[in-house]
């Protein structure tokens, strides 16, 4: 048997607009084979595809919502792209996420006294923390052991969800939660402000567009962030280079783990005000800032609209599961088929394909 | 005491089960040279597909057929992707589980809460089953049991012993020998990856169908990924599955049989993932020591242009 075989050729140069344009096609493409299985599933795709972009941009609320939602896909995104250009594949943000979060409660719960001045910075500081932390474990059984990282991180996902669990069911439970799992309401010092008539807790929007700059500069100025390309791209040239793979490897893990981790404060701190079972904490934002990121091409800046982009889908993904009587997982779909196309879309970018049959 | 051992070791078995056959597919996609992150996604198709399947027609195997074809439908995608696309295996791979995910949530909504219609009914091999003690431990399984038993020195054998399981390896080690040789590269591994998909596929169904006879939204809850592991604690090699498998199933009943005790069932949960760090680290020692590894050309796309 003979597949036709798909001829690929690599491109000497790649013209400017073409990045864009396959971009531009592939979320075409992607939006139609979603469409495609929405109608076999017996789901009407326009009436769907109606609500989503209502639902997420088509009123005032809902695009509120959408900036709240894109808070920690921001944030999340940044610091992917930043580990992905390293090569580095931490898949496990989510699980740092609720580290970050774990970290933040406890500090309001160590310190409930402490004036807001004080204590706000101090749980932003704990989330870092914590998710640094946790991102740190796969880094090092990485660089120490060649243990691989995608599914260490991976794995302490389901660690850190268990561990969220124990202590809102366990040690962490509040005293008048009517037997709900959730933790006591954060003294009103531990709760970041929103604007007005909103969610958004601004001063985590505004951390997150800082460290995406930051990160963007990081990666086109310096020499670390030099180092943290080149060792991404060509692990064997950085290595002749003598650039240190592990110091690399180490610090992208610490800024995406950590940024998860601020994430993860700003649900607690910004939205829920307690600490809550991990599915209410997060619908899968460390799942869904990898296609933030890759969506972005591993650009930081970019990132901010991709987020955006998907913070939007986050919205109108809720809007039809009730409309609809759509299951949770029905986001996973877009992800899915999204990240599908927009890989493939790269490969146009670096090659011609001729299909030889 | 006795008893307790003997019935946690008799569970661990259809707990291994859907891990056994999710790993033995993945060895063999891993050694023609393709990494497949989305076993979590072929197996919650195969799954919810096997579930469906089974619920509306009355029949176990026209289940068990629906979740091969949709694990082999699945991996498809993801050999299209990985061998003619040539995009990033670790990516896709992962957008394969996202996918899985998703389309299962939406197949399986108007299942939910259902009973299983039919079941696999245990079989009794006649004599040996009441054999004292080994008969209850070994010989009262249902048929889907024996032939994962029958499936690891059949898989061990063509691996190692039959011309398509030499050129499986070569393709795995040295694509570009291979394709001196004649060999269809793209072709040996398109039929890997679907293979691994048609066992991710049965290993769900196992799961909805035998294991815990009910669809109910993520079920495979990890179980996927803790494939992926067992596939490189195996060092590749099928006899190692069984092992790996029962091992895994061996800890999902000490979580049931521990939490009587008191043990808070959060903590409990964390064990599979613990262990499965344990065991990648265990491995990553075995590998140095022995200078054993993965499949040479694993994760590498091939191309005759840029050999």
């Amino acid at each position: 048997m003979r597949i036709p075989r798909i001829r690929i050729e690599k491109r000497l140069s790649t013209p400017r607009w073409l990045p864009v344009a396959s971009l531009i096609v592939a979320l075409a493409l992607a939006m139609l084979t979603i469409a495609v299985i929405f109608y076999v599933l017996g789901v009407n795709p326009i009436v769907a595809f109606q609500r989503i972009f209502r639902g997420g941009f088509g009123s005032a609320f809902g695009l509120r919502e959408t900036v709240t939602k894109s808070i920690p896909l921001i944030l999340i995104g940044v610091g992917l792209a930043l580990a992905f250009k390293g090569r580095m594949y931490n898949i496990g943000a989510e699980g740092q996420l609720l580290v970050g979060a774990i970290f933040a409660t406890g500090m309001q719960r160590f310190f409930p006294t402490w004036p807001a001045f004080l204590l706000l910075p101090a749980m932003f500081f704990a989330g870092f923390l914590g998710g640094a932390l946790w991102a740190i474990i796969p880094a090092l059984l990485k660089t120490r052991f060649r243990m691989d990282e995608v599914l260490t991180s991976l794995m302490l996902v389901y660690v850190a969800n268990e561990a969220v669990k124990y202590l809102v069911y366990g040690p962490w439970r509040g005293t008048d939660t009517r037997g709900f799992p959730i933790t006591d309401e954060f003294p009103a010092a531990a709760q970041i402000p929103s604007l007005v008539g909103s969610r958004i807790h601004y001063p985590t929007l505004i951390l997150a567009i800082l460290f995406a700059v930051l990160v963007y500069f990081l990666l086109a100025r310096t020499k670390l962030g030099y180092e943290i390309r080149v060792t991404g791209e060509n692990p064997a040239a950085a290595h002749y280079a003598g650039m240190d793979y592990q110091k690399v490897a180490l610090l992208v893990m610490v800024i995406s783990g950590g940024l998860a981790g601020l994430a993860g404060m700003g649900e607690v701190a910004g939205i829920h005000y307690r600490l809550r079972p991990p599915e209410a904490i997060s619908p899968g934002y460390g799942f869904t800032a990898i296609i933030v990121a890759w969506l972005a091409r591993l650009n930081p800046l970019a990132a901010i609209l991709s987020a955006f982009l998907f913070g939007g889908l986050l919205v109108g993904g809720d809007a039809i599961q009730i409309a609809l009587n759509l299951p949770a997982a029905t986001v996973q779909l877009f992800n899915g088929v999204i990240l599908l196309f927009v890989i493939a879309a790269e490969l146009f970018n670096q090659y011609r394909l001729r299909l030889e049959v | 005491m006795l008893d307790f051992i003997l019935a946690a070791l008799r569970a661990a078995i259809p707990a291994g089960t859907p891990l056994l056959y999710g790993t033995l597919g993945e060895i063999y996609s891993e050694r023609s040279g393709v990494l497949n992150l989305g076993v979590e996604g072929m197996m919650i198709m195969g799954a919810v597909s096997g579930f469906a399947a089974a619920q509306t027609t009355g029949s176990v195997w026209v289940g068990i057929l629906a979740a091969a074809v949709a694990g082999a439908l699945m991996a498809l995608i993801h050999a299209f992707a990985s061998v003619s696309l040539r995009v990033n295996q670790v990516v896709s791979g992962l957008a394969l589980t996202m996918l899985g995910l998703g389309v299962s949530g939406m197949m399986g909504k108007r299942f939910v809460g259902q009973p299983l219609v039919v079941r696999l009914q245990p079989v009794r091999i006649p004599i040996l089953s009441d054999l004292p003690i080994l008969g209850v431990l070994l010989f009262r399984f249902d048929v889907m049991v024996y032939f994962s038993l029958l499936l690891v020195p059949l898989l061990w054998f063509v691996l190692y012993k039959t011309r398509a399981g030499l050129t499986l390896r070569s393709v795995g080690e040295n694509p570009a020998a291979a394709d001196v040789q004649g060999i269809n590269v793209p072709f040996v591994r398109y039929a890997a990856v679907m293979f691994g998909g048609v066992m991710a596929g049965i290993g769900g169904a196992y799961l909805s169908m035998a294991y815990a006879p009910a669809w109910v939204e993520g079920m495979t809850s990890g179980a996927g990924w803790i494939v992926i592991a067992l596939t490189i604690f195996a060092i590749w090699d099928p006899r190692r599955a069984l092992l790996g498998a029962y091992l895994f199933g061996g800890v999902r009943v000490l979580q049931f049989r521990l939490q009587p005790l008191g043990i808070s069932p959060n903590l409990l949960n964390m064990l599979p993932f613990l262990l499965t760090i344990l065991v990648l680290w265990l491995s990553s020692g075995q590998a140095a020591k022995r200078r054993i590894g993965a499949p040479a050309a694993l994760m590498t796309a091939y191309s005759r242009e840029e050999r």
